[in-house]
């Protein structure tokens, strides 16, 4: 392969790197713990979904947890033993998260499933095998990132599609203290590099580079022999890169190896790139070559007050405590204990005055404090620290941001940390959004140089959820405000609806009015006609009502029954038409009352009414003309008997006036008009009888 | 071993620390002024450390009376240097022979009002030294134009003696100081240029070796600018120093030494009308303020691109005002009026950063909602 050209990430610091202490000793297999807690979460995605019982025995490898979605990983039991609960349990992350724990006593046996321990579930030419065959046994292996993140492998080598170029294998194992790649590498070269040749057949990249950084030459030298040794020189190149933190960043890898940035909020694969770390690949190599799934993994242990740093390989779930025992754990005394005993006072117990002991799961720069030895050991757990307080002293008392800007220039995604801290400390998300707090990684380089001891990574960490929490309550928000302004506009429409509806119902009413009127007149004008020059067109109908007096009153009321009548249909017939036409503009929501095939009955029901009062408005008009006028005999008691009715009236209203006056109601106004009404009724009433004894007289 | 499980320590990531603290970064500044204050006592006498010590005094009784006000931790504040470090700058900026009490009203307003009532270290917009020392420029033009110290090879091989210098700040004794105070040569030269040509203002016993070499007793010794040519030397070393150990980045120093002397080189072609670039660049308060004052970190803008302009608008101005204003020198105004700018230099010139296009700049979009808001309130 033609060299490669190195590129450098801006920013970066050089933390002591003290990584001498834990690479003295071969890598060591921790003894079995007696019980394990195995986490069915442990990897980015949907936690497994527990397929044992307690009370089961199970057997090292067997499955525990099957992957539950796409982005989910298998769980397999780490050692035999039998399921003693299954619970939910604090879980080692930074936020003291709680989530369900298989919890297994182990038998002391450490029993294989039969078929990984005769070897069936390898896949001898695993270069020649299918892809789909390979990615499914890695997801059945259960085979997450082993750098940290805790990707699972299956999805991010699905690339189906993707064109990638380039793979990248990260070894550059750039957090000081942390050794466990180092020592995997210089241990177990051959089965790495057949991982790589795995991952690389996966990707059908082009060329894969394995980074590493050059203060581990025993690993670079052991992965170049190993390269040599499986003949793969022509598409892999092991590279060594200068010792910068945090260049084992994914991104910072990948600029240094490529010149290329993965655009924000990306994934690399988008440029052709994927990168994997080297524990990740051996654990492919085993997952494929021997059929084993990730119930282990390489673990260093170091600090201070660790007695013996090392590498440990480690079973997944093993308690903390248990490789905190191994390696010979130290409590510190505090400064008050040691002048105790310096003076020998005797011992003391009580806890309050001891030191209190600090457990780092990960490295110093970004791993994150165990709030209990009681925690397990996870896929990703690369390094148990236990520092001394000299070594790794608590900060001090942050003092003021002298925007002195070693941030700035340590920061390695080129952002402007004291330009965030002050936006964060003053809860301007605005604005740490327009400066790319997104786009901060959390290396915790700023907060390394920052010469006032600010927790800038902590305000960072704040902000980001700050923000993912707004962006959240406004998506809420806006949702229910789509949905408020959905059903306003609904409300709206449907009363434009009615209100359209009413318009047609009156203005037909009214055109029904002014035709039966127009018939009525007609109809008094034909009548009279007829009675004039046609009698005998009347002549059945008057000989009908000829003989009996004719009760005019009863006509009237047939004439105004039959009207109510024809005004109904009418109604109805237009009410049918106006659904019709909103039917045609295409407004399907009107509801429609009735069929419209309908519509001709009505029509004709309209007809016959019509007919109908035609008749008796003629019939009317006949038996008034006919009838002889009966003048009702009004009386002088009858008018006198009015008046009193009238009076009567008035009295209640002015009561109700009065009362109304003190309450001082809003009705007030029209019950004066009213009272004005009838007073103007009595008047006239009054008149009507003094006309009435004038004439009399 | 029974650790109960709150017996654990639990902090967040970082857990190391490089060790760099504010009051390391302080006192390493304060320590780069050294070799410019040895210049300034070699050259002018014992007025600069007399100013120095006092305005220390100042500005410590200041700091720690302010903290107590404001019910501050006031050790935990003293140490942090800062209020040292204003003192020393502005006693080196102000005349050797200065009053006592221009140091201590220059001082106590640069603590007072331009630090603490800001909100104190880190929240000040405008740099307190240049602050303290604008005011008592403005407020006493005389006592600050006229103490200034000639250099000793002037004055007839000798500085001013140091009982002296004391009687002459603290007692004003009236005609000690005379044979040793002056004009700058910043100044000599602007006020001659008006009527002399350039190879007549170079006779001025402040420009010409020949009296300079005789004054020191013969031997001849080169000295375009009176002394001040060491003097800014000195702190250059010393800023470069501070530019070794990474206390600050080389963009505003350089930004601004390009832009006076790019300004002084375009303007100063002609060397009888203007004052040439070699003086604009090593004499006056140039590299004190290239590498100690526009550098404070507080008031400069803090971007990569932003300090490049920050540091070149003052050394524009530095030019300006020099040039064509009515003051000796120009650093406190042109300091200020940059520190001004800084914060909407800032907005304008963050960097890209990775995995984007191109740079985010200016201020975040207002959202829709926020104005709605606003709205609707008023409603």
């Amino acid at each position: 392969m033609q060299p490669i050209t190195l590129h450098s990430f801006s920013g970066g610091i050089h933390p002591q790197e003290n990584k001498h202490q834990s690479t003295q000793t071969p890598i060591t297999v921790l003894p079995l713990p007696s019980q394990l807690i195995v986490p069915v979460g442990q990897h980015i995605g949907a936690p497994a979904d527990v397929i044992v019982a307690v009370g089961n025995r199970v057997l090292k490898g067997q499955l525990i947890a099957q992957p539950k979605g796409f982005v989910s990983a298998a769980i397999h039991a780490p050692t035999s033993g039998k399921i003693v609960a299954i619970e939910q349990r604090e879980l080692p992350h930074s936020s003291g998260l709680q989530g369900t724990c298989v919890i297994i006593d182990s038998d002391g046996q450490d029993t294989w499933l039969e078929e990984i321990a005769n070897g069936s579930r390898a896949i001898a030419d695993y270069l020649e095998a299918d892809n789909e065959v390979l990615i499914n046994r890695i997801r059945d292996c259960g085979i997450t990132g082993l750098g940290g993140a805790g990707f699972p492998t299956s999805v991010k080598m699905a690339v189906n599609g993707k064109n990638i170029e380039t793979l990248i294998i990260n070894g550059a194992e750039c957090e000081p203290y942390i050794t466990a790649d180092d020592k995997l590498m210089q241990e177990r070269a051959l089965e790495t590099m057949r991982g790589i040749q795995i991952l690389l057949k996966l990707t059908a990249a082009n060329h894969c580079l394995i980074g590493i950084e050059d203060n581990k030459p025993a690993a670079i030298k052991a992965m170049k022999e190993a390269l040599h040794q499986v003949h793969g020189e022509h598409f892999i190149n092991v590279v060594s890169i200068p010792t910068k933190y945090p260049s084992g960043g994914e991104k910072q890898l990948i600029e240094i190896l490529t010149g290329k940035e993965v655009p924000s909020g990306g994934i690399p694969a988008e440029i052709g790139i994927v990168c994997q770390n080297v524990g990740t690949c051996e654990a492919v190599y085993r997952a494929v070559a021997e059929g084993k799934p990730l119930i282990s993994r390489i673990t260093t242990i170091t600090g201070e007050s660790i007695e013996q740093p090392q590498n440990v390989e480690v079973l997944i779930g093993t308690p903390v405590k248990h490789l905190l025992d191994f390696a010979g754990f130290k409590q510190e005394k505090s400064l008050f204990q040691k002048f105790w005993h310096s003076i020998g006072a005797g011992s003391d117990n009580s806890a309050a005055s001891a030191a209190k002991p600090r457990i780092i799961m990960g490295g110093p720069m970004m791993g994150f404090t165990l709030s209990s030895d009681e925690l397990p050991i996870l896929k990703s757990s690369n390094c148990i620290l236990a520092p001394s307080q000299k070594e790794l002293p608590a900060n001090d008392v942050a003092s003021a941001c002298i925007r002195c800007g070693l941030c700035t220039e340590a920061c390695p995604a080129d952002l402007l940390p004291q330009q965030l801290y002050w936006f964060s400390k003053s809860g301007e998300l605005d604005k740490a959004e327009q400066h790319n707090i997104a786009d901060c990684i959390e290396c915790g380089a700023c907060s390394y140089v920052c010469p006032s001891q600010i927790p800038l990574v902590q305000y960072y960490r704040h902000t980001k959820g700050a923000i993912k929490e707004e962006r959240a309550a406004q998506d809420k928000s806006n949702r229910s405000k789509i949905r408020f302004e959905a059903r306003q506009d609904r409300l709206d429409r449907e009363a434009a609806e009615k209100e359209a509806k009413r318009q047609a119902r009156a203005a037909a009413a009214e055109k029904a009015q002014a035709a039966k009127k127009a018939a009525a007149a007609k109809a008094a004008e034909e009548a009279a006609k007829n009675g004039d020059a046609n009698p005998d067109e009347s002549s059945p109908a008057q000989a009908a009502v000829k003989p009996e007096p004719v009760d005019l009153d009863k006509l009237q009321k047939q004439l105004d029954a039959a009207q109510a009548g024809l005004k109904k249909s009418m109604d109805k017939v237009a009410e049918l038409k106006a659904a019709a036409a909103a039917e045609k503009n295409g407004d399907t929501e009107a509801p429609i009352e009735a069929p419209i095939e309908n519509m001709e009955v009505f029509e004709k029901a309209v007809a016959t009414r019509r007919d109908k009062v035609k008749l008796l408005a003629l019939q009317l008009a006949e038996a008034k003309k006919s009838a002889p006028v009966v003048k009702k005999e009004i009386t002088r008691d009858d008018i006198e008997k009015k008046l009193r009715a009238q009076q009567d009236r008035i009295d209640k209203t002015k009561q109700r006036f009065e009362l109304a006056q003190e309450q001082g109601s809003e009705t007030l106004p029209a019950l004066q008009k009213g009272l004005d009404k009838q007073m103007q009724k009595l008047k006239e009433l009054e008149e009507e009888l003094a006309q009435f004894d004038k004439a009399g007289a | 071993m029974a650790l109960s499980n709150s017996g654990f320590v639990k902090i967040t990531s970082p857990h190391t620390h490089g060790g760099n603290t504010t009051s390391r970064i302080m006192l390493l500044v304060i320590l780069a002024t050294v070799p410019g204050i040895i210049a300034l006592t070699y050259f002018f006498g014992w007025g600069t450390l007399i100013n120095i010590v006092l305005a220390s005094f100042t500005a410590l009784a200041c700091e720690a009376l302010i903290l107590k006000i404001r019910k501050r931790p006031i050790s935990f504040f003293l140490k942090d240097n800062s209020a040292l470090l204003t003192a020393v700058l502005l006693g080196i900026a102000l005349p050797p022979l200065a009053p006592w009490w221009v140091t201590v009203v220059a001082v106590s307003f640069a603590m007072i009002f331009a630090k603490h009532l800001y909100g104190g270290l880190g929240n000040n917009p405008f740099n307190p030294a240049m602050v303290g020392y604008a005011l008592v420029l403005i407020s006493f033009p005389v006592q600050m134009t006229t103490n200034w110290t000639v250099p000793y090879f002037m004055s007839g091989a000798e500085t001013i003696p140091f009982t002296n210098s004391l009687s002459v700040i603290f007692s004003g004794t009236a005609g000690l100081s005379d044979a040793f105070t002056g004009a700058t040569p910043l100044d000599t030269y602007k006020h001659l240029a008006k009527n002399e040509t350039a190879v007549e203002i170079l006779q001025n016993p402040l420009f010409s070796s020949d009296v300079a070499g005789a004054a020191s007793g013969g031997s001849a010794s080169n000295w375009f600018a009176g002394g001040w040519e060491f003097v800014n030397i000195a702190f250059l070393l010393g800023g470069l120093a501070l530019l070794a150990l990474r206390i600050f980045t080389w963009h505003i120093p350089l930004s601004l030494l390009a832009a006076l002397g790019t300004c002084s080189v375009i303007f100063g072609w002609d060397a009888d009308l203007y004052v040439p670039w070699s003086l604009h660049i090593f004499t006056g308060a140039t590299m004190l303020g290239a590498f100690f004052i526009a550098t404070d970190p507080v008031t400069a803008s803090t971007t990569p691109l932003g300090k490049i302009i920050y540091g070149a608008g003052i050394g524009i101005l530095i030019f300006v005002i020099r040039t064509w204003g009515a003051y000796p020198d120009a650093v406190a105004f042109a300091v200020l009026l940059m520190n001004f700018a800084a914060p909407l230099i800032d907005t304008y010139t963050q960097p890209r950063t990775y995995g984007h296009e191109k740079a985010k700049r200016g201020m975040p979009a207002k959202l829709d909602t926020s104005t709605t808001d606003s709205t609707s309130k008023e409603g």
